[in-house]
């Protein structure tokens, strides 16, 4: 794993907040490498930068000095458009609340990912089906998200995260709204997901029980990596 | 896909979805029951024209196309005239007046010479116009105001004897003796128009060239040309008036769905982040809010189009034989254009908001 070549390439990382007149410095300096195949939790407490970095990381906010590249693409580089194709063709993300689409049942929230992505929409494949049937949502596809529990919502979230094989998987607290039990759930499905399918992901959260499910963990401070990764005993 | 979202889109919140449409389909139902009264109108002054059988009609000087209220009243003396001028079989002068409160018109006619030029009524209860009181009225105006032969009826701020309901088509709907209405309207020896039977149809043209060599100034159509120029476009406020209400349409329009789709936007600002996470661009989300307007506006066009049936049904029953509305499908479209226009307008705000949307701030919207 630690010979792969980093998918994800950050050096001199910084982020800048123009919040009125005050300047908040979010990122100061932030260098980190993540192989393919890598699952990278990163820690920290509220403000340490790490939901910054996962905004830039996934191409949701453009830095304010440094260089990022994911999956071979310069985002520091690419202008609004560039980080929208990013976030379109090789970056997923799975959130805290789950963000399904409210009025559209789970098959149709995978089928617009797709159907942005540019991949046909009208059926799943073969590999995803595999997917859906690990997640144990197959049976749940034509229910919408406020007929789902909340463990099913996120299982849905991940199925359509991955429907497009992103190169990255962004896991922002996804156990955040979930109980212990759906919580210890969703860590095992994306450790299986990792394992079996060798999909990168880079998770963030404050909780170091769910942090050591990643291959390694990194601690965020003050807008800075507090310790070098931590590798984990799995 | 799109499609789909937009449907789920307008599904998921119906009374919003609702709202919006009735909204937009009021500007449509204006339009379209202006149009249909502008078209019923006209089409039964056509149709009432049509059916005198002159060939020439001979207007007072100053008179509209449509109309002879607007001009100063011919001397009667025209109607013996143009009687004795060549190919010229028959004339009879007729006199009109506006029906108080309605927006039909009330004929004074010579019963013998009228029945002459435009042969005898088709009597279905009654008989003709014999004494001063006597009022004819034709079958449609009869049914609307539930009148029989036999009954009396007021017009003009008088009690008339319904002498004989007649069929339609002719003139007007209600018929009276021409000197009876020229004294009760203060016009004596005074006429609004005469109709002309030619010897021969075929003469027509020729005898309009000489009548207008000869009496310079007056309108004179030959009834092909009247029926020609019938026609919404040739009632100058009507006109401009329908212009005023396309104008209304389209700024409801507007309105009603920037409105409609600002509150859509701000209700789905999550959405959006999460779209945009998803990775949609700039012009996939403003294609969504443009098709939800576009769904918004053909909704609109729809339930405007079946109100405006509604309008010609209330109108018949709170207003009988005063407004007749005709249904001009030919309208539908472009009621529709300006409804779905005004909604594109509308939702072009809305949909810059949408896609400046920052999605981070977005995802985190509650």
């Amino acid at each position: 794993m630690s010979d792969a070549l980093p998918i994800i390439r950050v050096r001199g990382l910084r982020k800048v907040y123009h919040i009125g007149k005050v300047d908040v410095e979010a990122l100061r300096g932030v260098d980190l490498d993540v192989p393919a195949g890598e699952f990278l939790s990163i820690v920290g407490p509220s403000g340490s930068g790490k939901s910054t970095l996962f905004h830039i990381i996934g191409g949701l906010t453009p830095p304010s000095a440094g260089e990022v590249t994911v999956a071979g693409h310069n985002v520091s580089a690419v202008g609004d458009s560039g980080r929208t194709e990013l976030r379109r063709k090789y970056v997923s993300f799975v959130f805290q609340k789950f963000n399904l689409l409210p009025n559209l049942t789970a098959r149709d929230n995978i089928r617009t990912a797709l159907y942005i992505a540019g991949l046909p929409a009208d059926d799943f494949d073969a590999h995803f089906l595999k997917i859906l049937e690990l997640l144990g949502i197959s049976a749940r596809l034509d229910h919408k998200p406020f007929e789902l529990s909340g463990g099913e919502q996120q299982r849905v979230a991940i199925a359509r995260a991955l429907a497009t094989k992103p190169a990255i998987l962004l896991a922002d607290e996804p156990t955040g709204n979930l109980d212990s039990r759906n919580s210890m759930a969703v860590l095992n499905l994306l450790r299986d997901l990792n394992e079996r399918l060798h999909q990168t992901i880079l998770m963030i959260t404050h909780n170091s029980e769910a942090a050591a499910f990643g291959h390694r963990v990194m601690h965020m401070t003050d807008g800075r990596i507090a310790e070098s990764p931590t590798a984990i005993q799995i | 896909m799109i499609l789909k979202l937009v449907w789920e889109n307008v599904r998921f919140r119906p009374v919003r979805t609702l709202l919006s449409v009735l909204l937009i389909a009021l500007p449509v139902t204006l339009i379209l029951t202006l149009v249909g009264l502008s078209h019923g109108f006209v089409e039964g002054s056509e149709k009432r024209a049509e059916g005198i059988g002159a060939d020439i009609v001979f207007r007072p000087k100053g008179s509209a196309v449509l109309s002879s209220f607007n001009g100063d009243p011919l001397p009667e003396k025209f109607v013996d005239q143009l009687a004795k001028e060549p190919h010229v079989a028959a004339t009879t002068g007729v006199v009109y007046q506006l029906v108080s409160g309605a927006f039909d018109t009330i004929a004074g006619i010579d019963q013998a010479s009228f029945v002459r030029l435009s042969g005898p009524f088709v009597f279905l209860q009654g008989h003709g116009l014999e004494k001063p009181n006597d009022i004819l009225l034709d079958q449609y105006y009869a049914e609307q105001r539930h009148v029989r032969a036999g009954g009396t009826i007021s017009v003009l701020n008088k009690d008339w004897d319904v002498a004989g309901i007649v069929e339609g088509g002719k003139l007007a709907h209600l018929f009276v003796q021409i000197r009876v209405l020229q004294d009760l309207i203060g016009s004596a020896g005074k006429v609004g128009g005469v109709y002309l039977k030619l010897d021969d149809p075929r003469n027509t043209d020729m005898v309009k060239k000489q009548l207008d060599a000869k009496y310079e100034g007056y309108p004179i159509y030959s009834m092909k040309e009247l029926e020609a120029l019938y026609s919404v476009d040739n009632i100058p406020l009507l006109k401009y008036f329908t212009y005023a209400v396309l104008g209304i349409g389209v700024l409801i329009g507007f309105l009603v769905v920037s409105m409609s789709m600002y509150m859509a936007v701000l209700q789905r600002t999550r959405e959006i982040g999460i779209l945009k996470s998803l990775g949609a661009s700039k012009g996939f989300v403003m294609g969504i809010i443009l098709a939800e307007a576009f769904a918004l506006g053909l909704g609109g066009t729809i339930a405007g189009v079946a109100l405006s049936f509604g309008t010609r049904w209330l109108m018949n029953e709170l207003m009988p034989a005063s407004l007749p509305q005709a249904i001009v499908p030919g309208w539908w479209p472009i009621a529709g254009l300006i409804a779905v226009g005004g909604a594109l307008l509308g939702s072009l705000y809305p949909g810059m908001i949408a896609v400046r949307q920052d999605p981070i701030e977005a995802l985190a919207y509650e």
